[in-house]
């Protein structure tokens, strides 16, 4: 943990009720965590820019894959791919985009569900504009240029061109 | 297909600003020039060093100021053992809650100048000023306490405040 204490000058205003400490705060964590062999092939996917699920013994096939199948509890072995397109379930702009969420720029947060898949996953899509946002959109998966095994790897979805 | 990926970097990150408040602030400062200054509730006169606003027993404002001496009363503690990142005092060091002389509210400090394995409740001791071009306003303005020679308060003298 790392914090930095500053004393902000006090408005005009403020001084004649004695100045008013502020600083500013760092608090941060360096975790690191292991995935287990599930996350663990998905990431690894992802690195190779691809996605991959998991089918249940059911037939679903959930993406991101869970370790077991929330239906059966049966534990789900048989990796599938899936995307690289999609669409969108369902999405909330973010015209603020806060410093360590995936895009600088206005995005929205969307479930999109990947052809092949029977769950939808959240990520952000790149659309530019919210007027270009739409529930049931196509959209198709952006992968980073530089990955390293981190969800990160898949930048963003961007919306199919020709949709 | 390529190695499953096994760890991942799961970093959390909280960036803020802390506003300390006006009692606060006049504590902090007050520090600057190696002074403690607590308030006292104008209801119950119970003083409160940091002081935080109104009295959490009577919901009053606090009234005046009252500085305090740098000697008090080490009512309860704990030994630190552990290393973690960003650490800087050497291991085992001891964190104790201090009851300074006059003050209904005891605040939490380092202990050094005495072996961590020596630290007792009821244990006497004065605060230790950073250098006055050291200090920031904070409580690090303060650097540890360290024993006086005193005898050790009686059980009843903090009990209350455990």
């Amino acid at each position: 943990m790392k914090h930095v204490l500053v004393a902000r000058m006090p408005s005009e205003g403020a001084r004649d009720v004695g100045g008013v400490l502020s600083s500013p705060y760092l608090l941060e964590y360096t975790y690191r965590r292991s995935v287990g062999p599930v996350v663990g092939r998905f990431l690894a996917a992802l690195r190779d820019g691809r996605i991959e699920g998991a089918r249940a013994p059911g037939g679903k096939v959930i993406v991101p894959p869970s370790e077991y199948d929330p239906e059966t509890a049966a534990p789900l072995v048989e990796p599938v791919e899936v995307g690289p397109g999609g669409v969108v379930t369902t999405w909330a702009w973010v015209s603020s985009p806060r410093q360590g969420q995936p895009l600088d720029r206005p995005f929205a947060w969307a479930l999109v569900k990947l052809d092949g898949a029977d769950t939808a996953m959240l990520h952000a899509v790149d659309a530019g504009d919210v007027a270009a946002m739409k529930t049931g959109m196509r959209v198709v998966a952006r992968f980073a240029e530089k990955r390293e095994g981190s969800i990160r790897d898949l930048a963003c979805f961007v919306p199919e061109t020709g949709s | 297909m390529s190695d499953p990926v096994t760890r991942i970097k799961a970093k959390v990150r909280l960036e803020f600003t802390a506003t300390a408040g006006r009692d606060m602030s006049r504590f902090l400062t007050s520090l600057l020039d190696a002074r403690i200054v607590g308030r006292r509730c104008p209801s119950c006169l119970k003083v409160y060093v940091p002081p935080r606003g109104p009295c959490p027993t009577c919901g009053v404002f606090l009234g005046d100021d009252v500085e305090l001496p740098h000697v008090g009363t080490v009512t309860t503690f704990c030994t630190v053992n552990v290393p973690f990142e960003g650490q800087v005092l050497k291991l085992p060091y001891v964190l104790a809650w201090v009851l300074l002389d006059g003050a209904d509210l005891a605040f939490l400090h380092l202990i050094q100048g005495i072996e961590a394995a020596d630290v007792r409740m009821g244990m006497r001791v004065r605060a230790v000023f950073a250098p006055k071009a050291e200090r920031t306003p904070s409580l690090e303005a303060i650097r540890w306490f360290e024993p006086t020679s005193e005898p050790d308060a009686p059980y009843e003298a903090y009990s209350a405040f455990l």
